[in-house]
């Protein structure tokens, strides 16, 4: 047969594009509201987790449902109540002109480039008091940016849980930032010393029990340096004046209520 | 025929093994296998895909010109990898994290566009989807070996069950950290080629 002629190359290729573009396509638009919603429910997935609540026998909505989601303008540390939260996105808003800024290269210590102004935190009450603020978190590892959340009791210093859900390190070194043992160690932790300065920090190698600072400390993982330090830098940036330092002042002057605005 | 079409199927486990005879597809061999159930998912994966893209040239084998032949392999290969990567996010979102981009490089396997070059282009499609099949198999076999090693050795667990109690975790084993970095699975697939070679003779190279 006659298939090397230019017609018919142009012919198969053309057909031969048009039947995988088409199949590629559709399976796209039918998987894609199963996909978001498989995203949705791993990321509240992530915050129970966090927060240390996660029953994996329970669905998920039932568990989230005395969460609740706010705005926070980082630079005022209020909320801001006119913003949508179920459709604000984060990652959108710090590549947006309007909503998102540059970070000034001399307190980028989480290598963040850009960030949003405002930032989705969730609140745990309890009887309409505060139990648990979870915080969204990131920076970046060796590889990637990872992704995680930061529970606070209602102290807002000791740390209920911290874990991240999107990462790109290395499997076994890096990576081992999801091993439940070392993400146990954080449970209990403080993160801010009595006059409230930021002290928590993850040592190159293990901490010391008998150290007085035990419990502003944590394990570094071994064999993932520059991981280890990511981790220790995004919290410091996260939980400085930078990120929701002034937020956790304007909380703490207003224990009791919520503060509005 | 159904004597021959069950050796289509039988020799890529042991005889003609696509990684321990052809040494094909050994990449993602590496990365995928330390834990049983990523092991499965993948080694699913690739053979379903190659099943149909095997099947999928086999039928159109007569109207690819030789020109562009490569390229239309790729072409239905991308294809099809892309749609098992986007029902795995649907149905088993766990898994497809932990997969990450390996899914997505299932496309880069060279045992679907070996079996493609080598099977489909000059075989009608019931017998190509049988070799996808075997193929698929003999890839399968390889991986569970590495997995079952690697996660027992290095995590003390199989499908996430623990059979070795880890010293960290208050038991008695020390874990093996090597069995969780990739080079494990070369020292893995290179003892269990030369076990294979010492059983059949045949697949030893002559210097």
């Amino acid at each position: 047969m006659a298939n090397d002629t230019v017609i018919k190359t142009l012919v198969v290729a053309g057909i031969l594009s048009v039947v995988c573009s088409a199949l590629v396509s559709s399976s796209a638009v039918l998987l894609r509201p199963l996909q978001e919603t498989n995203k949705d429910l791993d990321r509240k997935k992530n915050i129970l987790q966090a927060a240390g609540t996660y029953d994996p026998d329970q669905p998920i909505e039932d568990q989230f449902s005395n969460f609740e989601i706010k705005v926070v303008d980082l630079a005022t540390g209020k909320f801001r109540d006119d913003i949508d939260a179920s459709t604000f996105d984060q990652r959108k808003a710090a590549k947006s002109q309007d909503q998102g800024i540059a970070v000034p290269k001399k307190d980028d210590i989480a290598g963040l480039k850009r960030r949003s102004r405002y930032a989705l935190i969730y609140l745990a009450n309890d009887g309409g008091q505060l139990d648990q603020l979870i915080l969204p978190v990131h920076g970046k590892g060796l590889w990637s940016t990872l992704y995680g959340y930061l529970a606070l009791d209602k102290d807002l210093s000791t740390i209920n849980g911290f874990a991240f859900y999107q990462h790109g390190e290395t499997p076994g070194l890096g990576g081992e930032v999801d091993n439940p043992r070392w993400k146990q160690q954080w449970v209990g932790k403080k993160a801010f010393d009595d006059q409230g300065n930021f002290k928590i920090e993850v040592l190159k190698g293990k901490t010391n029990p008998s150290s007085p600072d035990i419990d502003y400390q944590v394990d570094g993982l071994s064999g993932a340096t520059i991981t280890t330090r990511g981790v220790d830098s995004l919290l410091g940036y996260w939980l400085g004046n930078e990120g929701f330092g002034t937020f956790l002042t304007y909380l703490k002057s207003n224990q009791g209520g919520t503060p509005d605005g | 025929m159904a004597e021959k079409s069950s050796k289509i199927v039988l020799d890529p486990l042991f005889n003609k093994n696509p990684i321990a005879l052809q040494v094909l597809g050994i990449c993602s061999a590496l990365a995928v296998t330390t834990k049983l159930e990523t092991v499965f998912v993948m080694a699913a994966a690739v053979t379903a895909v190659l099943c149909v893209s095997n099947t999928v040239i086999s039928l159109i084998r007569n109207f690819i010109p030789s020109s562009i032949r490569i390229i239309v392999q790729m072409t239905v290969i991308a294809s099809l990898v892309i749609i098992v990567d986007m029902a795995l996010k649907a149905y088993a979102y766990d898994i497809s994290k932990q997969l990450s981009i390996f899914v997505g490089l299932i496309i880069t396997n060279c045992i679907i566009m070996g079996r493609a070059e080598a099977f489909a282009m000059s075989n009608p499609p019931g017998p190509s989807f049988l070799d996808g099949l075997g193929n698929g198999l003999g890839y399968s076999v390889i991986l569970v070996v590495v997995g079952v090693f690697r996660e027992l050795l290095g995590s003390g667990r199989l499908f996430g069950h623990v059979i070795l109690p880890l010293s960290t975790e208050g038991g008695w084993y020390v874990s093996n950290g090597l069995m969780l970095l990739p080079p494990s699975a070369f020292f893995i697939i290179g003892l269990y080629i030369w076990a294979l070679r010492t059983w059949k003779k045949d697949q030893l190279e002559e210097d």
